[in-house]
C-alpha cells in the first residue's frame, strides 16, 4: 500500500475542499471496497477523508412524501428501515440480496454508489485493464467473461457494475444529492453512472470536490409493486449474474407503469426503457413479459462466456414480473 | 465396562476452540518476530532474466530478500511412491533454487520485513525482469503429449481384466459417455502458515501441517540437516482437505527466511496465493463405457481418465481406483492418462480419485438405469459385489445392502416418480438421485505412549492430528476406555514431532492407524500397573491372576469380588512411582501396494522402539491376507430446480454409511456432512478458471471461487451401520473423513437428471447450463 | 497521523503504538495476543476475523485502527465470565457446531449480535444473518441448530 495522509472531516466543506485540491484525495466512509483497492494499489490516493463524522446518518421523510437518505446510512440500517420495508420492498431486497451482514453494516449508500467492478482483470494487476490503466488493453474481452456485461459495453471495457441497491434505486427513480464548493445539485440514479465507452476509468458524473450528501426517492404511488430477482450460482453471498428490479405502478389489472431497471448484465444500472414501453397498459400475463424481456435485451452483445446472460436476464425478468404482479 | 467408545463424547478441544483458546500454527508469539512476505511469478512459463531488489532492501524496516540469488542451496530429496515417510508436492522445483518459472504464482522471492504490512507492500518494489514463453494450461492444449500415469500411493494406474472392449461392443445395453470435473481448490479457512525459528542448529517450525513429521522429514532432507534437529509443532490446524499433507514451499522459506535475519520468520500465504501454491484437485476428463446385458448385469466397464499435472511433478487424480471394485463386471479395464502444464502442482484433495471417479462411475450407473427403464438402486444390486472384484478376496465387512435400504427411507425413494422431468412441485421441478459411496479403509503403522501419573490422571500422546475431524476426542476416548478412566481424567497430546511416531492425516486412516496405537499403549500401561499390584504384598489385589482384575473409572478390582481392589493414584502413590509408562508401535497396514498385498504386515516400517507390546502383537495376529478393506455406503439427494432461471437447490439430503465401528457420533456425523458439502460445492458452483490467453487463474479469491454458505446446505440426514470391524482392528473403526464426499456429486447431479430431463456431464451444473 | 495509542477492547483500554493504517485484525492478534480473530482471507470475504465494534458485528480484517474512534470492540474473549461460557458458545460446544475451529470465533461473534438485536430469530433469519461466515468443514447444519438453541437457552432457560 502507497503511503496516504488521513484527515477526518467534521464539516462537509473541509472534504470538499480537500478533494478539490488534492488530485488524488479520496473520499473514505465505510471503507468496504477502497481499502482492497488500496491493498492491491489500484487506488493510490495521497489523502484519504474521513466523512463519518457529517451529519448524514438520517433516513427522512420530507414534506412531498419523498424519503432523503443520508449518505452515510448504513446499508443494514437501510435495509431494514421500516418505511423502506413496507413502501420500497425492491430496495430492501436488494439491498439484503447483496454482500453479508458484516460488510452491510460497515458499507454506506454513498459508497455503495460510488463501489468499482468486482471484474478479476480490474484487480489483478498483472493483466491490462483500461479502467485501471486507460489505454492499457482490456484482457476481460478474450478472456474469462462469464461475470461480464452484455449492455453499455464498449470496446474498451466489458466491466460489470456490482451493485444491487443502486439497480433498485435506478427502478425507484432515485436522485442523488451532491454538494460542493459552489453548491448542490441533484443527478439521478439513471444518469449517475457512466457507460465506459472510451473512457471505462471515468465511472460516475460527480466532479472534483463535490461530495455525495443523500439519496432521495420519490413518493411511490398508492398500489405499486416492486420486488427485486437475483440470480446467482450460490444461495448467497455472490454478485448477480443477473438480477431485475420491478417497479409496478398497477390500475386494477392493468400496468400503468413499468420501471425496470437490471443488475449484473450491464456497465451500469441498467434502465431498460424499452421494456418499460413494452408494458405500460399490458395485463399480468406471460406474452406481455416475454415481449417485454425480449425488448429489454435487443441489443445486447454477449462474449464468449457469457452468452447465457442473454436468455438468463429475459428469464429473471419474467419471473421478477411475475413475483412482482402477484401472478408466480 | 468403561464404554467410552461409540459415546457421543463432546469435544474435548472444543472449549479452546469456542473461547478463542486455541493457537494454530500463525497465533504463536515469538520474541522479535519478523514477517515473510512471498512475491510470486506474474508469467505462466519462461525465466526470469533480471531481479533488482535494491529498492525493496533501502526500506526502512525491511531485514532482506530472499531470491534465486541468494537463498540457501538445497538438497533434492529421494522419495519412495508409495510416500511412506514423507513427500516433497514438487520434487523438481525446490523453492528459489534457478530462474526458471513453470507455471503463474510461483514463488519468486521473499520480503523479510518487521511488520506484515511492511513485508507485503515492499514486495512490490522487487522488479522481475522475465523472458516469457508460450504456456499450456488447459488439458486440450496437450492432450496429443498425454503420457499414461505410473501410479497412485504405490497402487497401479492401468487394470485389465477380461475383454473390456469385446464385452462392451458385444452388450445388449450401452452407455459411453465423457464427464468433466473442473479444476477444484480446498481452501480451508485456515490458510497455510510457518513461524520458523532457528536456535543455533536446531530449528522448530509451528506449521499448519497435516503431516507433523512429513513436514519435519522432508524439511530436514532439504536443508540438509539431521531429522533430530527439527521440531514441527502443529497443535490446531484449520482445515487441510489434502492441501496440507505434503510439504509446500513456504515452511522451507521461512527456515531460509529465518536463518537468513537470524529472527523467528512468520510466512502466512494469502488466499490468492494459496490457489497456485498449496494444490488443487485436477481437471478431469472421464469417458464411462459400460455395457450390460438386457436385465442390467453389467459385462464390460470401462473407465478412461486423462486429467493434469504441472511440470515439476507427476500426481495424476486416481479416478479408477474405485471403479475396479464397486461392482462385479468380469471385465474391466481402467487407465489414467496425465497431461503436464504450467500449472500449480495437483495434490490430494478430499477422497483423490474416488470423489471425481464416483461421480463418473456412478452417472455413468445412473444413465444406464435409465435406459434399462430399472430403478437405479436395483441396478446397484443386480451388480452388487459380494467380493471385491479386483483381487477376489473376501470384503472385512460389507453392509450396502442395508445402506441402499436405510438411505432410500431417509430421502423417500418411494415418492419418485421413475420418469424424469415430469415431478412438479409448484414452480420447481422435483429430482431424487442416489449414488454408490466408497473409500478403502487404510491403517498404517503408527505409535503412542501412555502414562498414568499418580495423581490418577493419564496422559496419552502420538503425532497425530486434528485438521477438525476429532483425533482428540476419538483418542481420548479409545486411550480412556483402555485404561479404565473417565474421559475427564485423559488427556491426548498430538502436534509435536516429539512425539511417537504417526502417519499423514489423510487417506482417512486416523481412527484406524493412531487408534490402534493409542488402544495398544493404554492396555500396555494398564498390564504395567496391574502387575505392579499383583507383586505389591500390601496392595488388596497381591497375588491375583492378570485375567482376574478389571479396571473402571480408575480402580482396579477383582472381577468377581468387586470390592477387593484400588485406584491407580493409590497403587503408584504407596510404591512411589510417579508414573507408569508404555510406548506401542502398531505395524499393521492396510494400504494396497503394488508390492505389498492388503493385509501383509509392514517389515518396512520405522524401527520398534518398544517391541514386545502384547496387544500390539496380538493385533498384528489377526489374520488379514484373505480379506480386502473397504466401507461403503449409500448417497442420496433431493433437489427442486427452478427451470425457469436454471437454479438447483439441495433440499435434502440422506447418506447410510458403513464405516465399521463409529467411535463419536458427534465427530463422525460432522465428518460425514462435511464430506457431503464439500460434494455439493463440486456438483454446483466450484470452479477454477485460468485466463484462456495467459493461464493465470482469475478466479483467486472466496468471492470469485465459489464454496457452499450456509443457505446452500439442505438437511443432511446420517445414518450408520455401526457394525465394527474387527479385521481392520480390535476397535473396528475404518475411517470417516473421506467417504462422505464419494457418490454425494453423482447423487445430486443424478437428481438433477431425474428432475430436468437434463444431463449435464460437465461440472459444475451452473444456471446456465440448465436454461 | 499519529500512531493509534489507546484501544477498547472487551471493556478494559489497552495501550497499543500502532501505525493507523493497520487492519484492527492485526493490532488484535499480532500486538494484543487475543487471537480469537482469524485471518483468513484478509479481504471480508470469509468471516472468520468476526469482532463487534459497539455492537455491530463487522469484519476486523477491514477496519483500520484510524477509524475505531474509541468505539468499543468485543472480541470471542470477550464473551466469557470466568467459567461460565456464553450462552451461544456454551451451544456451539454442546452441539458439536464445528470442527476445525477456525471459523468458530467469527461464526459465534455474529450470532451474539445477532442474538442481541433478535433474541428469537426463525431458522432463515439465522441462515440469512450467518451467510457472511464461511466454514469450509461443512459444520453449517449444526451452527443454526447451536444459534436457534441459544436463542431459547438465553430467554426461556432451556437448551
Amino acid at each position: 500500500m502507497k503511503p496516504f495522509t488521513f484527515i477526518r472531516a467534521n464539516e462537509a466543506r473541509i472534504a470538499m475542499h480537500a478533494t478539490q485540491q488534492n488530485s488524488s484525495g479520496k473520499i473514505i466512509a465505510g471503507g468496504t471496497n477502497l481499502l482492497d483497492l488500496m491493498k492491491l494499489e489500484i487506488e493510490t490516493p495521497e489523502q484519504l477523508i474521513d466523512i463519518n463524522l457529517l451529519p448524514m446518518k438520517k433516513i427522512e421523510v420530507l414534506p412531498d412524501g419523498a424519503l432523503r437518505i443520508g449518505a452515510l446510512v448504513r446499508n443494514s440500517d437501510l435495509a431494514y428501515h421500516p418505511i423502506v420495508r413496507k413502501k420500497y420492498v425492491v430496495l430492501s431486497e436488494a439491498l439484503l440480496s447483496g454482500a453479508s451482514p458484516q460488510l452491510r453494516n460497515m458499507a454506506t449508500v454513498g459508497g455503495n454508489l460510488m463501489q468499482r467492478t468486482r471484474c478479476p482483470y480490474f484487480y489483478d494487476t498483472v493483466f491490462p485493464c483500461n479502467k485501471r490503466v486507460p489505454g492499457s488493453g482490456c484482457a476481460a474481452m478474450d478472456g474469462y467473461n462469464r461475470s461480464h456485461a452484455i449492455l453499455g459495453t464498449s470496446n474498451q471495457c466489458i466491466a460489470t457494475h456490482p451493485s444491487d441497491m443502486c439497480v433498485a434505486l435506478s427502478a425507484l427513480d432515485a436522485v442523488v444529492r451532491v454538494s460542493g464548493l459552489n453548491g448542490e445539485r441533484t443527478i439521478p440514479v439513471v444518469d449517475f453512472h457512466l457507460v465506459p465507452g472510451e473512457s471505462p476509468d471515468k465511472e460516475t458524473r460527480l466532479e472534483k470536490g463535490e461530495i455525495i450528501t443523500s439519496v432521495e426517492i420519490p413518493a411511490v404511488a398508492m398500489g405499486t409493486k416492486s420486488r427485486y430477482l437475483k440470480v446467482r450460482d450460490r444461495a448467497s453471498y455472490e454478485f448477480a449474474l443477473a438480477s431485475a428490479a420491478v417497479v409496478l405502478e398497477m390500475n386494477g389489472g392493468t400496468i400503468q407503469k413499468a420501471k425496470i431497471a437490471f443488475g449484473g448484465i450491464a456497465t451500469k444500472p441498467w434502465r431498460a426503457s424499452q421494456a418499460e414501453q413494452a408494458l405500460k397498459g399490458a395485463r399480468l400475463e406471460e406474452a406481455a413479459f416475454q415481449s417485454a424481456a425480449a425488448a429489454a435485451l435487443q441489443e445486447a452483445k454477449p462474449r464468449k462466456f457469457n452468452g447465457f446472460k442473454v436468455e438468463l436476464a429475459k428469464r429473471t425478468l419474467i419471473r421478477a414480473l411475475k413475483i412482482t404482479g402477484g401472478v408466480a | 465396562m468403561n464404554a467410552i467408545i461409540g459415546k457421543p463424547v463432546g469435544r474435548v478441544d472444543g472449549r479452546l476452540k469456542v473461547t478463542g483458546g486455541a493457537r494454530y500454527a500463525a497465533d504463536f508469539q515469538r520474541a522479535n518476530l519478523a514477517y515473510g512476505y512471498c512475491l510470486q511469478s506474474s508469467i505462466t512459463k519462461g525465466r526470469i532474466l533480471s531481479i533488482d531488489t535494491q529498492a525493496a532492501e533501502a526500506v526502512p524496516g525491511v531485514l532482506g530478500v530472499l531470491t534465486y540469488k541468494n537463498a540457501p542451496r538445497l538438497k533434492k530429496p529421494e522419495q519412495s511412491e508409495t510416500v511412506q515417510d514423507s513427500k516433497v508436492s514438487e520434487s523438481n522445483l525446490l523453492p528459489l533454487q534457478d530462474e526458471n518459472i513453470y507455471y503463474d504464482g510461483q514463488h519468486v522471492a521473499v520480503v523479510i520485513a518487521d511488520t506484515f504490512e511492511r513485508a507485503r507492500d515492499t514486495a512490490n518494489l522487487v522488479k522481475v525482469v522475465y523472458t516469457e514463453e508460450k504456456p499450456v494450461f488447459e488439458i486440450e492444449q496437450a492432450i496429443n503429449e498425454a503420457i499414461p500415469a505410473k501410479q497412485s500411493f504405490g497402487r497401479k494406474m492401468q487394470v485389465k481384466r477380461g475383454e473390456p472392449e469385446e464385452a462392451f461392443n458385444g452388450a445388449e445395453k450401452k452407455s459411453d459417455q465423457t464427464y468433466t470435473t473442473t479444476v477444484y481448490h480446498h481452501n480451508p479457512m485456515e490458510p497455510h502458515a510457518t513461524i520458523a525459528e532457528w536456535n543455533g542448529e536446531k530449528l522448530t517450525l509451528y506449521d499448519a501441517t497435516q503431516w507433523v513429521q512429513g513436514t519435519q522429514k522432508a524439511v530436514a532432507k532439504l536443508l540438509d540437516i539431521p531429522i533430530k534437529n527439527v521440531r514441527v509443532i502443529s497443535h490446531f490446524v484449520g482445515g487441510g482437505f489434502g492441501c496440507k499433507g505434503f510439504l509446500w514451499a513456504h515452511p522451507v522459506l521461512a527456515a531460509m527466511a529465518a536463518k537468513k535475519v537470524g529472527r523467528p520468520v512468520k510466512i502466512v500465504l494469502s488466499r490468492q496465493q494459496m490457489f497456485t501454491s498449496n494444490g488443487h484437485r485436477g481437471r478431469t476428463l472421464q469417458q464411462v463405457a459400460l455395457g450390460a446385458n438386457g436385465e442390467g448385469k453389467l459385462t464390460s466397464v470401462r473407465h478412461l481418465t486423462t486429467t493434469q499435472t504441472s511440470m515439476v511433478e507427476d500426481f495424476a487424480e486416481p479416478c479408477g481406483m474405485s471403479t475396479r471394485l464397486i461392482y462385479a463386471s468380469p471385465n474391466l479395464e481402467m487407465a489414467h492418462k496425465l497431461v503436464r502444464l504450467n500449472t500449480g502442482t495437483p495434490c490430494p484433495t478430499r477422497a483423490p480419485g474416488e470423489a471425481p471417479g464416483t461421480y463418473a462411475m456412478e452417472a455413468a450407473m445412473d444413465e444406464l438405469a435409465y435406459q434399462l427403464r430399472i430403478d437405479p438402486i436395483q441396478l446397484r444390486l443386480l451388480n452388487y459385489a459380494e467380493v471385491n472384484p479386483h483381487d477376489g478376496k473376501q470384503w472385512s465387512s460389507k453392509n450396502l445392502k442395508e445402506c441402499y435400504q436405510r438411505g432410500a427411507e431417509a430421502i423417500g425413494w418411494q415418492e419418485r416418480k421413475p420418469e424424469p422431468g415430469l415431478t412438479k412441485e409448484g414452480e420447481f421441478l422435483v429430482g431424487y438421485g442416489m449414488a454408490t459411496a466408497t473409500y478403502p479403509c487404510n491403517r498404517s503403522p503408527a505409535s503412542a505412549r501412555v502414562q498414568i501419573f499418580s495423581d490418577g490422571h493419564a496422559v496419552a500422546a502420538s503425532c497425530t492430528q486434528d485438521i477438525g475431524t476429532g483425533t482428540y476426542t476419538i483418542m481420548t476416548q479409545i486411550a480412556a476406555e483402555a485404561l479404565g478412566l473417565p474421559v475427564e481424567k485423559v488427556e491426548f497430546k498430538l502436534g509435536d514431532s516429539d512425539l511417537p511416531n504417526a502417519p499423514v492425516s489423510g487417506g482417512s486412516q486416523t481412527a484406524a492407524s493412531v487408534g490402534s496405537a493409542v488402544q495398544a499403549a493404554a492396555l500396555e500401561a494398564k498390564a504395567k500397573i496391574i502387575e505392579l499390584a499383583i507383586g505389591d504384598k500390601k496392595s488388596p489385589l497381591s497375588q491375583k491372576t492378570k485375567e482376574s482384575i478389571e479396571v473402571e473409572n480408575g480402580r482396579l478390582f477383582v472381577k468377581d469380588e468387586p470390592g477387593r481392589g484400588e485406584t491407580y493414584a493409590q497403587i503408584l502413590a504407596r510404591n512411589r512411582v510417579p508414573k507408569i509408562e508404555a510406548e506401542c508401535t502398531t505395524k499393521v497396514s492396510t494400504r494396497e501396494t503394488e508390492k505389498g498385498e492388503e493385509g501383509e504386515k509392514k517389515q518396512d516400517s520405522e524401527e520398534d522402539k518398544t517391541g514386545g507390546c502384547w496387544a500390539a502383537s496380538s493385533d498384528e495376529e489377526i489374520e488379514r491376507k484373505p480379506y480386502s478393506f473397504h466401507s461403503f455406503g449409500a448417497q442420496f439427494a433431493k433437489v427442486l430446480v427452478d427451470p425457469m432461471i436454471g437454479k438447483v437447490r439441495v433440499v435434502k439430503f440422506a447418506s447410510v454409511m458403513d464405516i465399521g465401528t463409529v467411535l463419536n457420533t458427534k465427530m463422525a456425523e460432522n465428518q460425514i456432512r462435511g464430506g457431503i458439502i464439500f460434494g455439493l460445492g463440486m456438483a454446483l458452483m466450484e470452479h477454477t478458471v485460468f485466463d484462456p490467453v495467459r493461464g493465470r487463474i482469475v478466479t483467486r479469491d472466496l468471492a470469485n471461487y465459489h464454496v457452499p454458505v450456509n443457505a446452500d446446505v439442505p438437511p443432511i440426514e446420517v445414518q450408520f451401520i455401526n457394525k465394527p470391524d474387527l479385521r481392520v482392528s480390535p476397535i473396528g473403526a475404518r475411517g470417516a473423513g473421506e467417504i462422505g464426499i464419494t457418490g454425494a456429486v453423482a447423487a445430486i447431479a443424478n437428481a438433477v437428471f431425474h428432475a430436468t430431463g437434463k444431463r449435464i456431464r460437465e461440472l459444475p451444473i451452473t444456471p446456465d447450463k440448465l436454461i | 497521523m499519529p500512531n493509534v495509542t489507546k484501544v477498547r477492547v472487551n471493556g478494559v483500554t489497552r495501550s497499543i503504538d500502532a501505525d493507523p493504517d493497520r487492519p484492527l485484525l492485526g493490532v488484535l492478534r499480532d500486538d494484543l495476543d487475543l487471537i480469537g480473530a482469524k485471518f483468513g482471507c484478509g479481504e471480508g470475504q470469509c468471516g472468520a476475523c468476526t469482532v463487534l465494534l459497539a455492537g455491530t458485528p463487522v469484519k476486523s480484517c477491514r477496519l483500520k485502527m484510524s477509524s475505531l474512534a474509541d468505539r468499543e470492540i468485543t472480541t470471542v474473549e470477550g464473551l466469557a465470565h470466568g467459567d461460565a461460557l456464553h450462552p451461544v458458545q456454551q451451544a456451539f460446544l454442546d452441539r458439536d457446531a464445528l470442527q476445525c475451529g477456525y471459523c468458530t470465533c467469527g461464526m459465534i461473534m455474529c450470532a451474539v449480535a445477532l442474538l442481541n438485536e433478535n433474541p428469537h430469530p426463525t431458522r432463515d433469519q439465522v441462515v440469512e444473518e450467518m451467510n457472511g461466515n464461511v466454514c469450509r468443514c461443512g459444520a453449517y447444519g449444526r451452527i443454526v441448530d447451536a444459534v436457534l438453541a441459544a436463542s431459547n437457552s438465553g430467554k426461556k432457560g432451556k437448551a
